[in-house]
């Protein structure tokens, strides 16, 4: 594997001068590998947002620099623009920035950006319109005559289409409906298999990243606290606690069974599936009926 | 580039600038302004550089902030002090083909640029950094008061003027989260001749007007679901009241104007 994505030492303040300054963001470092499913996690203001703009130029660092296949994506003969039709950001509420007549055109804007011939730009509109679930018909509709998860799904689809080899998504989830949400992760989930392309996922909901991600990236407070596998994360519950993040319901109940009940189980479960998988396996051992 | 807009931004604080009354602050502010105009020479504008110097100074508004909120107007600044260096006859400094300079160029241009800026850095100090935009409404709303006898919709002029204000920051800051947002898809705001540059600004354009017209719609409910029937048998939580302060700073400014003015006769 190779590394894709190398954030050094980021640092961003808002507002330096005004009584309003912020650090939003203070010395985060990490590296994303080929291929990875990464989850970005944190609560509300810890800097996510701020954190993704940086690793595709939107946002330039105060301090810190952003590596794109070991090239400094600040360095002032890089090509910026060519660079973000590679590292696909979705942003948060992406419904909001919809504006072509119809939701055809507006899923061709990014490829069209990219210079492609009229038969390229149609396979890709397709290809995203049928990852993302959009049917045939929907796509000579107006993008505004359609539901808030539609909309959603035609600007994730505008994002797909320009088949980045990194794909960033911003809190895809939030203000959805369960079944919503489930179809949205189901897609990227699909796309990361069928692709192998890189996604970092970012949200402040553990329940969504919890059986979709390889690794978690935790922020608190504008600091990168946490970075390893999903299982080690959950084992800190206590902490996850204490930063305003909350474990995954299957993790707590399991948590409560080992602690109170003494029963001898892994703490680290995060999905139903192997939670499942472990109860069978003491039932089959006659520990618990 | 669009975050340096800092118009219709208000820096908290508690300083005498803070505290004066809004409809002082306005009466103040217009009178500055016709000072400005009424200064000559070194006098009267340094009564009017003190005067500026010590608000900045006691309202403790960063120099950097007025500095950059000239930023957009420095261009027109520039080009009204070249044009008088040039227009002024007078006795000639330097004269190459068609273009003399003289030393009454020079001194206006000066003068032309430095009010100009002190018009700008004042009226921002005194008025949009240093009092919240509710405050300034209900001071606006105050001295039109007497306009009401001819039926002239005060209130809702003043309603309208507050929203306006509120709603520049988060307009600015939803410009600029949507042309991030394009920017993600390859748009290109910078490059192109004229009419490809407006043709980049529909991205931007469309998802703009809709979501301000989706805001006003949201809070055009809320003031409905408040009971909001404009100004009839309408009281105010915050009462405005002249305090000592605000004598103390009328006197004060009525002193400067006059020597501003005598100087300027003398
Ligand atoms: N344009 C801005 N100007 C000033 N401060 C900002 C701006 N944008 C964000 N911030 C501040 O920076 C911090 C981090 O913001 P950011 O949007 O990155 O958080 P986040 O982790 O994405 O939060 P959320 O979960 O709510 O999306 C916040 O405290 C926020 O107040
Ligand atoms: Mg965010």
């Amino acid at each position: 594997m190779s590394t894709i994505i190398e954030a050094r030492s980021l640092t961003y303040t808002y507002g330096v001068g005004t009584p309003f300054e912020h650090t939003a963001l203070d010395n985060v470092s990490f590296r994303i590998e080929e291929g990875e499913f990464v989850g970005i996690i944190g609560h509300t203001g810890s800097g996510k947002s701020t954190l993704v703009q940086m690793l595709n130029g939107l946002v330039t660092p105060s301090s810190g620099e952003v590596y794109f296949r070991d090239k400094n994506i600040h360095d002032k003969d890089y090509k910026l623009r060519d660079m973000r039709f590679k590292v696909g950001l979705v942003f948060q509420y992406p419904e909001y920035q919809l504006f072509e007549e119809t939701v055809y055109r507006d899923i061709a804007f990014g490829p069209k950006n990219m210079g492609l011939s009229e038969s390229e730009i149609d396979d890709r509109v397709r290809e995203a319109a049928r990852f993302t679930g959009i049917r045939e018909e929907q796509l000579e509709k107006s993008p505004f005559e359609l539901s808030g998860g539609q909309k959603r799904r035609v600007a994730i689809a505008g994002v797909l289409a320009m088949r980045p080899e990194v794909l960033i998504l911003d809190e895809p989830t939030s203000g959805l409906d369960p079944r919503g949400r489930e179809r949205i992760l189901e897609l990227i989930k699909s796309y990361h298999r069928e692709r192998g392309t890189t996604v970092l996922f970012v949200t402040h909901s553990m329940e969504d990243i919890a059986r979709t991600v390889e690794r978690l990236i935790v922020l608190n407070e504008s600091k990168l606290v946490l970075d390893d596998i999903p299982e080690n994360v959950f084992l800190k519950a206590d902490f996850l606690d204490s930063i305003g993040l909350d474990v995954p319901q299957i993790t707590k109940v399991f948590m409560l069974l080992s602690e109170k009940y003494g029963i001898n189980i892994p703490t680290s479960v995060y999905t139903v599936k192997y939670a499942k998988k472990i109860v069978d396996e003491l039932m089959a051992k006659g520990e618990i009926k | 580039m669009i975050k340096d807009i800092t118009l219709g931004q208000y820096f908290p604080g508690e300083s005498v600038i803070h505290r004066i009354d809004p409809r002082v602050k306005i009466i103040l502010t217009l009178a500055y302004i016709v000072m400005l105009f009424v200064a000559k020479g070194p006098i009267g504008y340094g009564i009017c550089l003190a005067a500026l110097i010590y608000m900045i100074a006691v309202s403790k508004i960063s120099l950097r902030i007025i500095l950059r909120s000239m930023k957009p107007l420095l261009f027109i600044i520039v080009f009204t002090a070249i044009l008088n260096m040039f227009y002024i006859p007078g006795r000639i400094l330097v004269e190459f083909w068609i273009l003399r300079i003289t030393y009454e160029g020079i001194e206006t241009a000066i003068y032309m640029a430095l009010r100009i800026a002190m018009l700008i850095s004042g009226t921002f100090v005194l008025l949009t950094y240093t009092t919240s935009p509710i405050m300034l409404t209900d001071g606006i709303e105050h001295l039109l008061n007497p306009l009401k006898k001819l039926k002239f919709p005060v209130h809702e002029l003043a309603m309208m003027m507050t929203i306006a204000l509120r709603f520049i920051p988060t307009l600015i800051e939803e410009t600029d989260k949507i042309m991030s947002a394009q920017k993600a898809r390859g748009a290109d705001f910078e490059s192109g001749n004229l009419i490809n540059r407006a043709r980049a600004l529909v991205p931007i354009l469309v998802p703009l007007f809709i979501s301000a017209f989706r805001r006003a719609d949201e809070l055009a409910v809320a003031m409905e679901c408040r009971c909001y029937r404009g100004s009839v048998g309408r009281t105010r939580l915050k009462v405005l009241k002249m305090q000592p302060l605000d004598y103390i700073a009328i006197c004060v400014s009525l002193v400067l104007c006059v020597s501003i003015i005598l100087s300027a006769v003398m």
